[in-house]
């Protein structure tokens, strides 16, 4: 049993990276414009033209 | 823009020294309109920021000195898209609380998949060879995880039934709290005293679900809230503000103060309540009171805010309102209807005052039944919380706001814009509809009646003389028009414009004006205008028409069982040929807002509970004192602000959608809560013979979460046929 000294750190360690990288996004506004986002990526303004 | 306006009133100074501003922007259709509005307002002089937000079709814009807000309205004008900023401080809150709530499912999410986590080694340790010390290590840990999460994401129930105990009532989040509280200090004891039971995972679920059950519902509601603002801003209602020196400044009608001079132009709608100072003119106030006869007016006459002027220019003094106005009596009546409503419950709070008593009763009655067969303390009192814990709300709290979510974005693609919550429930229940004439069965504007053989090279003739003209009954001629305004139209004040084209005199106006002769067989709400081109004369009628849809909605309606009735402020000449065309027999005219009123309350009496459906001002005191009501887009502020639900487009489809889907979701939150009052039924024996372990109740409260949810979502799904509503008549909402 000696595994779960480094498992579960590990475990809870991805669990808190998860929920950050969400809290994140969500603080980044990255949910208020739901839609747009699946349409901003039809724009081509990032290419040289 | 022909004209500056003055958007001071929406701007906001930023800390960075920008203003900013927000405009609801109509005409977006397809991903290159977001490149297209961001690019062209941020090559404006002076914009820093342009950010269009596509969902709720909004762009936030922010300027430093060289800019102007009435030149980024008129850029988007420019690029072909209708703009008008609006502020919205009720907005803003709800968004924080959509946040809030993503935060606290988010906590509650990382925290189930954690304590699920050592959960699951510890069921399958349990059967297997999982030492005691490992045991209370995993339990230790998921308490660890379980009590912050559950303390912060808890928070949204925790305070709602604080809130509900106060003031002394009940909600679904009293027994939520309750359950979950116990479920978790129980766990904890439990694991301090090394046995095996423990459900924190079953708490955190539970959160998990019910957080997500409430995010939806909130997202739900501030989508159509966000668009019925657009539609409200859109309409971008301005007002002729004189300034000290007596110019005119043109001022969006939010901005006017008591005190104010207007100058309300001929065809212009008033934009505030007031007393003409000066000036005569006739106003049309069929959008205040229903009356589609003109009124006329005089220094010293009041006038309300969205009657459209006639043919002379008034000023007009805005009062904050006056003694014995229609817009008190209408504020006084509104008062007192809304108060009245207040009394209904939601079916969710009265199934929680019903379920929480039976609920705590049946806990205590299995703990005190085991002492008296010779339990022990612990015993017992572990089986009066396994109770409590299997029967925790979870899908009798999600049973009522799921299908409430579904129903609520299937009518949102249907044109309804829903402003109530409980609107379902409480429209299931209708037996009888009251419709308002002007404005609801007919359209907001009036239609041409064209006299037999027509010519229409002269009806469009006729149309683009009107185009010059600012009368209220050359807007409906100028619809027809077949090209562009003529050159050198000359406005002759009261009778009409006249032109010379290709050396004929053309004359749009009066009859006198044209010298012509009215037809003998006039309909009694017909107005008249004439046209005369050299020597030919037509003589249009111009006349409210029923919505397209108004005959076969209402004898939907009445398929459907409903009683159908219109109370109109309208006289009684114009509303019969109305009723008579739709087959309504029970028809009230000449109605003031206090009659209407009265005839609902004669109706409630009699026990009908009714579906209310107006657009006047006078309308909004009848249309709170219904059991429910309905407005289009196009009625009078106040009243959409009074209805619990705005229906856009042109047609009147959206009531008889409403309708059905009220029935369909009342039916589907009535088999939801059968499936969990069933789930309940099974569980709670289980519970009180003490064979509920962590992982039964895991697994029911799941799955029956699970099967409410699924079951609700039937709702979404496309009915029959003549409640499917298709594509065109979005567009004609868009548009």
């Amino acid at each position: 049993m000696n595994v779960l000294i480094y498992l579960i750190p590990i475990a809870l360690f991805l669990g808190l990276l998860g929920l950050a990288g969400f809290l994140w996004s969500l603080k980044s506004g990255q949910f208020e414009d739901l839609d747009g986002a699946a349409v901003r990526i039809l724009n081509d303004d990032d290419l040289k033209t | 823009m022909a004209e500056a306006v003055d958007y001071s009133i929406f701007v906001a100074k930023g800390d960075d020294g920008l203003s900013q501003m927000s405009l609801a922007i109509d005409g977006i259709d397809c991903a290159a309109c977001i490149s297209d509005i961001e690019n062209g307002v941020q090559s404006l002089p002076g914009v820093v920021r342009a950010r269009l937000n596509y969902s709720t079709h909004r762009l936030s814009v922010a300027w430093g000195a060289q800019a102007s807000a009435s030149d980024v309205v008129a850029k988007l004008e420019q690029l072909g898209y209708r703009a008008h900023p609006f502020a919205g401080r009720v907005e803003e809150e709800e968004a924080r609380r959509a946040q809030w709530l993503l935060r606290c499912l988010g906590v509650a999410g990382f925290a189930m998949m954690n304590i699920m986590l050592l959960s699951i080694s510890v069921w399958s340790g349990n059967v297997t060879d999982i030492t005691p010390e490992t045991r209370d290590f995993f339990h230790w840990l998921s308490a660890l995880i379980a009590l912050p999460a559950a303390a912060y994401a808890g928070q949204p129930f925790f305070q709602s039934a604080l809130r509900a105990i106060r003031s002394g009532k009940l909600n679904m989040d009293v027994p939520i709290t309750i359950g979950v509280t116990l479920a978790l200090g129980m766990s904890v004891f439990e694991t301090a005293m090394s046995r095996p039971d423990a459900y924190f995972d079953s708490a955190i679920m539970l959160l998990f679900f019910l957080l997500a059950g409430r995010y939806l519902d909130h997202e739900a509601r501030r989508r159509t809230r966000a668009v019925a603002g657009n539609v409200a801003a859109l309409r971008g209602e301005m007002a002729h503000r004189l300034d000290a020196e007596g110019n005119p400044v043109l001022v969006p009608v939010q901005a006017l103060q008591p005190g104010d001079m207007l100058l309300v132009a001929p065809g212009e709608r008033v934009g505030a309540d007031g007393v003409v100072a000066s000036g005569r003119s006739s106003v049309d106030e069929s959008l205040v009171t229903g009356e589609t006869l003109p009124r006329e007016l005089a220094a010293g006459a009041v006038v309300y805010a969205g009657s459209l002027n006639g043919d002379g220019a008034l000023h007009v003094r805005v009062t904050a309102g006056g003694q014995n106005t229609l817009v008190d009596d209408v504020q006084r009546l509104l008062d007192g209807a809304l108060a009245a409503r207040g009394a209904y419950v939601r079916l969710a709070d009265r199934v929680a005052r019903l379920y929480a008593p039976v609920v705590h009763l049946t806990a205590l009655v299995s703990m005190v039944g085991w002492l008296i067969a010779g339990a022990d303390l612990h015993f017992a009192v572990m089986i009066a919380v396994a109770v409590l814990i299997i029967t925790c709300p979870c899908a009798l709290a999600l049973a009522v706001p799921a299908v409430q979510v579904t129903a609520t974005g299937r009518l949102f693609r249907a044109g309804l814009l829903i402003n109530a919550g409980d609107l379902l429930e409480r429209l299931a229940s209708v037996d009888t509809v009251v419709f308002d004439k002007t404005g609801t069965l007919t359209l907001p504007e009036p239609a041409l009646r064209l006299p037999k053989g027509a010519e229409p090279v002269l009806v469009g003739l006729a149309g683009r003389l009107a185009l010059s003209s600012r009368h209220p009954l050359s807007h409906a001629v100028a619809a027809h028009a077949n090209g562009g305004a003529l050159a050198d139209v000359v406005e002759v004040p009261g009778q009409g414009v006249r032109a010379m084209v290709d050396g004929v005199e053309l004359r749009l106006g009066s009859l006198v004006f044209c010298r012509a002769e009215a037809p003998h067989d006039l309909e009694p709400d017909v107005s008249l205008i004439a046209f005369r081109a050299g020597e030919k004369v037509l003589v249009i009628g111009v006349q409210q028409a029923l919505r397209p849809d108004a005959a076969e909605v209402v004898a939907a309606l009445r398929a459907r069982k409903l009683d159908i009735r219109i109370l109109s402020g309208d006289r009684a000449e114009a509303v019969a040929p109305v009723a008579a065309a739709l087959g309504i027999t029970e028809v009230g005219a000449g109605l003031k807002p206090a009659d209407k009123i009265a005839a609902l309350d004669a109706l409630k009496a009699q026990g009908h509970r009714v579906l209310m459906v107006g657009d006047g001002l006078n309308d909004a005191p009848a249309l709170a004192a219904a059991t429910v009501s309905l407005s289009p887009a196009t009625g009078a502020a106040v009243t959409q602000a009074h209805a619990d639900a705005v229906f856009l487009g042109r047609r009147l489809a959206p009531v008889r959608a409403v309708v059905d889907g009220a029935r369909i979701a009342s039916r589907l939150m009535r088999q939801n809560l059968g499936i969990a009052v069933i789930y309940n039924l099974v569980a709670v024996p289980l519970a009180i013979c003490g064979v509920v372990t962590p992982l039964v109740a895991a697994l029911a409260m799941s799955g029956s979460s699970i099967l409410v949810t699924v079951n609700a979502l039937r709702a979404a799904r496309p009915g029959r046929k003549d409640e499917a509503l298709d594509a065109t008549q979005l567009k004609e909402a868009v548009a």
